[in-house]
């Protein structure tokens, strides 16, 4: 394809990209280096139904001349990124110089919101990842040996976790964890702890959470696979039988590495969303016991008196370092056999 | 404010409502323009917006927009000119954002042409200015179980301290496990009982004049000590738990004592939504004091209403007399028993006790400084450790202060 057609082909994609995706992303990255003017305060007298207080409010007149000479703010550099409630490089400094051994140390760096939160998104991503992979791989392999009639209603089944809306899939989860749900009260009585509760320890949660993570995404490993197995070469599986090879050998010499760029792929994409993990933490009210990046950003933003948009931006920003960070190794090794192909 | 008149009150709504419908026909709206409003969403305000939206005519278009998302939607849509809503309803934590950007215009001339049915309390006056009319109070007050109460043999508490002594009591004599419940799911909610009992010791939370915080201190500290000692009679889920929640644990008849918003008192007794064996038995008082204070522990809220600046001045003159209209002792007549209306002729029923005797026993109105915002948010993920269990009073207040000095610069508030 001459170069000058195949831009042409491209073009309107590249377009929407930059208009929806490089720049929002580009005004993050501006937005993250400003903080809010500095506000200019008053004493006045409020009076309310309850009575009259003296209190302090922002002059709005000077800072309007403050906003309309610099819309932006004030430049902070990478002030919103270094502070106590993000990377906190001043905290971990004297976490490190004065410290009482290791406990110590990690007890006191995962104090710190954004560590907290650090530490859960990368468990989740990292169990999650491969669990729900190994789990949509099982139901592919269970589902491709069934008889055509039954295949068609069992796709259905197996894929609805995906279909539901992650919101709404954790929110009947934690329904039914609840100590008087389905799942919690048959716990309850398994144990014979009336006490036990998942939502009630930071273990606990952790588990409900991961579960949940895995529910949500097996269904998408298990259609790729799926999708991947009807283009196993069938004589090659039927030449390994007849050499004596058992059903693992079948699957481990022969479906995995025919499937494996499919892994790849699957992978790929599952860290990447995995990375973002939000929903569930709302959905099971665990703001408490486990925090993630995402909800890091929802909570600058939504839900509170006052919105920090530099903080909401520097968080998103290193989210998507985040993400690129872990999917160096990935990108590499696609870009490697890329290579290999081309010559 | 007296309680005692409670039943002629239900008499008298009753014959209000039965007139009501007719009595609304013709708001006698002068000018023409278009009214929009945006509120939260609770069943007060809806009747207020209902009653506003009825005043349309031919040449008054009205609106009305009642989302819970209200905080988030008024900035940017007061922001753009002409703005997006000509109302917006506010509380006394959300009309800071509108004062700081300047959205909202004063309603002093309003007030004098069209204002006769206002009571002078009701104007929310910021430096002398009329910038909102309130029509509601509102707070949290102690909701109580009167069976599980007697069958313990104690009295209803009046302090934290009572609280936990009776917490203690029902839990001895077998009648619950966790007697006790509070909206402490980390968010709003935990920062708001944080801010609730630190106004009942007294404390002030920020340095006279400046953004510094200012509650690291023993007040601070004897805050957070209740708030732990009452988990130990609660649920483990007490972690999940936000004031709409509470209100379900309630009507499961699981608690027997809690502080809960006035606003949901309604619907804890309400014949036709709740538990009957709990309604029945559910009683309401003011807030408890705390540490051997004498005011309730509780915030005052008031809500009200405020009228856009980007908007043509007609439009204003419109939204502000069906706004009137909306709140007029008519409505609150109609409807005595959806809120603690603050509205002349008002005659508080039995769901307004709370709130009422928050006020009458001199509980502080939830502060309207500019910075309290970011306070609110630092509380709101920095408590739940500390109310996890997972740390102690002295690190959640050094974890308090960092989480908000860090917010304040980046807000401009601090150097």
């Amino acid at each position: 394809m001459p170069h000058r057609t195949f831009f042409v082909f491209i073009f309107p994609s590249i377009l929407a990209m930059v208009l929806f995706i490089t720049l929002p992303i580009l005004s993050v990255v501006v937005q993250s280096l400003f903080v809010q003017h500095e506000a200019v305060l008053i004493t006045v007298e409020n009076c309310t139904p309850f009575g009259c207080e003296t209190q302090t409010r922002v002059d709005t007149a000077a800072m309007q001349k403050l906003q309309a000479d610099q819309p932006m703010g004030q430049f902070a550099g990478f002030a919103n990124y270094l502070n106590r409630n993000h990377l906190a490089v001043d905290e971990i400094g004297a976490i490190l110089a004065d410290n009482r051994g290791f406990g110590d140390v990690a007890a006191r760096i995962f104090n710190l919101p954004f560590y907290k939160a650090l530490s859960f998104t990368l468990v989740y991503c990292f169990l999650v990842t491969p669990l729900a992979m190994a789990l949509g791989f099982a139901i592919a392999l269970a589902v491709n040996t069934l008889p055509g009639l039954l295949k068609g209603p069992t796709i259905f089944v197996s894929i609805l976790p995906m279909i539901i809306t992650p919101l709404v899939g954790s929110l009947i989860l934690a329904w039914m964890f609840n100590p008087s749900g389905i799942l919690g009260a048959t716990l309850q009585s398994l144990t014979g702890d009336p006490t036990l509760s998942l939502r009630a320890s930071p273990v606990l949660t952790w588990i409900v959470l991961l579960v949940y993570g895995v529910w949500t995404n097996g269904p998408f490993s298990f259609v790729v696979f799926y999708a991947g197995l009807q283009t196993v070469p069938q004589d090659t599986v039927e030449s390994a039988k007849i050499d004596g090879a058992s059903r693992w050998e079948v699957t481990r010499h022969v479906i995995m590495p025919h499937l494996a760029p499919l892994a790849t792929f699957v992978a790929l994409v599952q860290l990447m969303d995995n990375f973002r993990v939000f929903e569930p933490i709302v959905g099971f009210s665990a703001e408490a016991n486990a925090t993630s990046l995402s909800w890091l950003v929802f909570n600058d933003l939504v839900g509170q008196d006052a919105q920090l948009f530099g903080s909401a931006a520097s968080t998103s920003v290193i989210t998507i370092v985040g993400v690129l960070i872990l999917l160096t190794p990935v990108l590499r090794r696609t870009w490697r056999e890329f290579n290999r192909k081309a010559v | 404010m007296k309680i005692t008149r409670t039943f002629a009150a239900g008499a008298v709504s009753l014959a209000a409502l039965l007139s009501a419908s007719a009595a609304f026909a013709d708001c006698g709206i002068q000018g023409a323009g278009s009214v929009r409003i945006l509120s939260n969403d609770f069943e007060a305000l809806r009747i207020i917006n209902d009653v506003a939206t009825s005043c349309a005519t031919a040449d008054v278009k009205v609106t009305a927009n009642a989302t819970a998302e209200h905080k988030n939607i008024q900035g940017p849509a007061l922001t753009v000119n002409p703005a997006e809503y000509t109302v917006a309803v506010v509380a006394n934590n959300s009309i800071v954002p509108l004062l700081n950007g300047d959205l909202i215009r004063p309603l002093d001339d309003l007030v004098a042409k069209y204002g006769a049915s206002l009571q002078p309390n009701q104007l929310i006056k910021i430096d002398g200015k009329v910038m909102a009319i309130a029509f509601m109070g509102n707070g949290q007050h102690l909701f109580y179980r009167k069976d599980i109460l007697e069958k313990a043999g104690v009295a209803v508490p009046t302090s934290y301290e009572e609280m936990l002594a009776a917490a203690q009591a029902i839990k001895d004599a077998g009648l619950m496990d966790y007697p006790l419940a509070a909206s402490d799911k980390p968010g709003w909610d935990l920062a708001a009982e944080f801010v609730n009992m630190y106004l009942g010791t007294g404390g002030e939370f920020f340095a006279p004049g400046s953004a510094e915080l200012a509650i690291d201190n023993d007040q601070g500290r004897k805050v957070l000590e209740t708030m732990r000692a009452m988990t130990g009679f609660m649920n483990p889920d007490y972690l999940t738990y936000d004031a709409n929640e509470l209100n379900k644990v309630w009507d499961a008849g699981n608690v027997a004592l809690m502080n809960q918003w006035g606003s949901l008192a309604g619907a804890a007794i309400d014949p036709a939504k709740a538990n009957p064996e709990v309604a029945a038995n559910t009683g309401f008082a003011a807030a408890p004091t705390i540490g051997g204070g004498t005011i309730p522990a509780a915030a005052l809220w008031w809500d009200g209403f405020t009228i856009a600046k980007n908007i043509s001045d007609a439009d204003a003159e419109v939204s502000f007399q069906a706004m009137v209209k909306g709140i007029s002792p008519e409505t609150v007549a109609a409807h005595p028993d959806a809120a603690t209306w603050l509205v002349a002729g008002y005659q508080p029923g039995p769901t307004a006790v709370g709130v009422i005797g928050n006020a009458t026993g001199g509980a502080r109105a939830y502060p309207m400084q500019p910075y309290m915002g970011l306070l609110h948010t630092a509380l709101s993920t920095e408590l739940a450790d500390f109310i996890a269990g997972k740390e102690d009073a002295d690190q959640a207040l050094a974890d308090v202060k960092a989480a908000y000095d860090a917010a304040a610069k980046e807000g401009g508030f601090l150097k």
